[in-house]
């Protein structure tokens, strides 16, 4: 959910969209119509057949408005019926106590009549660290008490006390509890740290990666994630992975181009111009990772790399899949075969994207490509989709 | 060539690195974590005035068990555990920057420690209309502006120059890493963790050591240490923030005058 109005100079101004990008940049009259046009849009994406909609938080930015998803995901349960609201999600560390996630998402799965996705994401360093001040060195540990905590109190049949290093409750007992039994399906997006791999399979939760630079970029990590499965004795189904493409259709690659370019460029150029000493604060990724050789996905090192892109190299780079129906079949088909993703889910509102724009893509997308991407993994069951929600994998 | 050894509290839990050499009253030096050796030219002129004990924080190279240490508070006591078990009842205490911090915490938290104080630029309190600079995560260029007064001199150009080949470079990121995550584990994201309330309670006699150009740790702190540290002394150097290894006959000398007077 981008704010769509940054100057055409901003990266040459400003230092970074995220932290500190002053708010005198950003006109409250103009973004109080841009939250109807999102949720517009993910309405219209259900009445177009889509099995899920997704929202997430990011704080401090002008790249994405919603420091609070749950906002987003109540208004949707209103006006929505079928598809699974995929909130990718609260970040656990950041909630004081983190039983409120426990409780909203409870709320959200009675307000959705069961389709809730519960996504537990560490949060980006900028978010997390710099946006709400929470020491990066212990940043995990607080995450990972945190999840045993949310998960305590929507499984134990028990009024229970929990004492951890960073929270302490005397009586943990939520009310409500959530419809999902034993809990809504846990998705858990991930950056690219080591470490998550292995916790997500063994805890038998999705694992996504929220890539912003396409499905080449994003096999190794991929693979990395499928690797840890294996090592802790998961199984492949590849319904145990979800995976973010930025897609753009047209009715041919030349209009795609001429019509989404300016759109996908903001986003490279505008959205994701995070300085450096944002990007990563010290100890946000573990040694492991950091030896692992994973860059952050923002920065300087990745500021270069995508300066000066043109509309070719972000296609040939993988960071968006555009073109016709045809060319987006093709290579989408080729993004979940290679990565072996069962939710794959698809970012069509990008950058500077106008509404009237953003439903064409995701009607043309619905029309002339979900069908022929949706059954590419027969015979594997979804074990991991809100019992609420409709499903069209299975 | 220092001594260098490794002493362990907590049943190994934790252990330090310290570097020692000198003879006369004990003196223990507590690092900036931006210090990228364990002893210095600077450590050298101490040591012909003092014994001088220079131990390594928890997250530098040689130091463990920073993962057991909770906050600030725990390493305060972690550090008093090590002055036991170095037999040190009572020493000079001398930190900087984040050393700083850390030694008047011990003088604070425990008054019968310190023989005598000296800060040079020690972080620890916090002024809205002055803050310290981000030094946790300032990229390489901006960071050796920040610390040095001059850093195209050839101790500062030393600090900043990194290993040539890719594994020893990335030996180095991580290095980098760990040390400043794990003064961040103290001090994120604002390096005020309570002193002020505790700084009533040092009874030794303190010198404060500022560098005149200071750019890390603006020189407006020295007044806040000073109106809360009673009796504080202020004397400047000419130079930045890393003065000490700047013009380290100046610091040291200053520090000699000030325990000897």
């Amino acid at each position: 959910m981008p704010y769509r109005f940054l100057p055409d100079d901003f990266e040459q101004r400003y230092r970074s969209v995220w932290v500190d990008v002053p708010h005198h940049l950003h006109d409250p009259e103009k973004t109080r119509g841009l939250y109807h046009e999102f949720l517009d849009e993910l309405e219209f994406a259900e009445t177009q057949g889509f099995d899920g909609l997704c929202v997430n938080e990011h704080h401090n930015n002008a790249y994405g408005l919603m420091p609070s998803p749950n906002l987003m995901a109540a208004a949707l349960t209103r006006r929505t019926s079928q598809a699974a609201i995929v909130v990718l999600g609260n970040s656990l560390a950041a909630y004081n106590p983190p039983l409120r996630v426990a409780e909203e998402f409870a709320m959200l799965d009675l307000l959705s009549d069961g389709r809730l996705v519960a996504g537990f994401p560490v949060g980006t360093s900028m978010d997390m660290n710099f946006a709400y001040g929470i020491n990066p060195a212990t940043l995990r540990d607080r995450y990972y008490e945190a999840h045993d905590l949310v998960m305590q109190a929507w499984t134990r049949p028990e009024v229970f006390s929990f004492n951890g290093k960073y929270t302490q409750i005397r009586y943990a007992n939520i009310w409500p509890q959530p419809l999902q039994k034993p809990h809504p399906p846990v998705w858990i997006p991930g950056g690219g740290s080591v470490e998550t791999w292995e916790w997500t399979a063994k805890l038998d939760y999705v694992y996504c990666y929220l890539s912003y630079f396409g499905y080449k970029r994003g096999k190794a990590t991929m693979d990395g994630f499928w690797e840890a499965s294996a090592r802790v004795g998961a199984d492949d189904n590849p319904f145990r992975a979800g995976f973010l493409q930025l897609v753009c259709v047209s009715e041919t690659d030349a209009e795609a181009e001429r019509e989404y370019f300016p759109h996908v460029h903001y986003f490279y150029q505008k959205c994701l111009n995070v300085w450096e000493g944002f990007a990563e604060a010290p100890g946000y990724r573990t040694v492991k990772t950091v030896q692992s050789g994973t860059r952050a996905q923002v920065g300087a090192a990745a500021r270069r790399v995508r300066q000066s892109l043109d509309w070719g190299q972000y296609l040939d780079q993988g960071y968006v899949i555009a073109g016709s129906p045809a060319t987006v079949r093709q290579q989408l088909t080729e993004c979940i075969k290679t990565l072996r993703v069962g939710h794959l889910m698809v970012l069509l509102q990008i950058g500077s994207m106008p509404k009237e724009l953003a439903l064409k893509n995701t009607e043309l997308f619905a029309k002339e490509v979900m069908p022929h991407v949706r059954d590419l993994w027969p015979g594997y069951k979804d074990r991991w989709w809100p019992s609420g929600a409709r499903n069209g994998s299975a | 060539m220092p001594d260098d050894r490794t002493v362990e509290i907590r049943g190994g839990a934790v252990t330090f690195r310290v570097l020692a050499a000198g003879r006369g009253a004990p003196l223990v030096y507590f690092h900036s974590y931006h210090e990228r050796s364990a002893w210095s030219p600077f450590l050298d002129l101490l040591a012909r005035s003092f014994s001088v004990y220079a131990p390594s924080h928890p997250g530098v190279p040689g130091s463990t068990g920073i993962e057991t240490l909770d906050d600030l508070l725990d390493l305060t006591l972690a550090y008093d555990e090590l002055l036991q078990a170095l037999g040190l009842e009572r020493a000079h205490l001398v930190g900087h920057a984040f050393g700083g911090m850390m030694a008047a915490e011990i003088a604070a938290v425990f008054p019968a420690r310190a023989g005598s104080l000296t800060l040079i630029s020690p972080l620890g309190l916090w002024r809205d209309d002055a803050p310290s600079a981000d030094v946790l995560i300032l990229p390489s260029d901006e960071l050796a502006p920040a610390l040095w007064h001059d850093p195209a001199s050839g101790v500062a150009r030393q600090w900043a120059t990194l290993p040539g080949s890719d594994q020893e470079s990335l030996a180095a990121e991580v290095e980098s890493i760990q040390r400043r995550s794990s003064m961040a584990k103290f001090a994120w994201p604002i390096p005020d963790k309570g002193l002020k309330k505790r700084l009533h309670r040092i009874g030794a006699s303190t010198l404060l050591l500022w560098g005149d150009a200071d750019r890390a740790n603006p020189l407006v702190y020295a007044d806040e240490w000073q109106r809360r540290v009673k009796g504080a002394a202020l004397r400047l150097l000419p130079g930045g923030h890393m003065g000490l290894h700047e013009r380290p006959e100046s610091a040291a000398r200053a520090i000699v005058e000030f325990i000897g007077a």
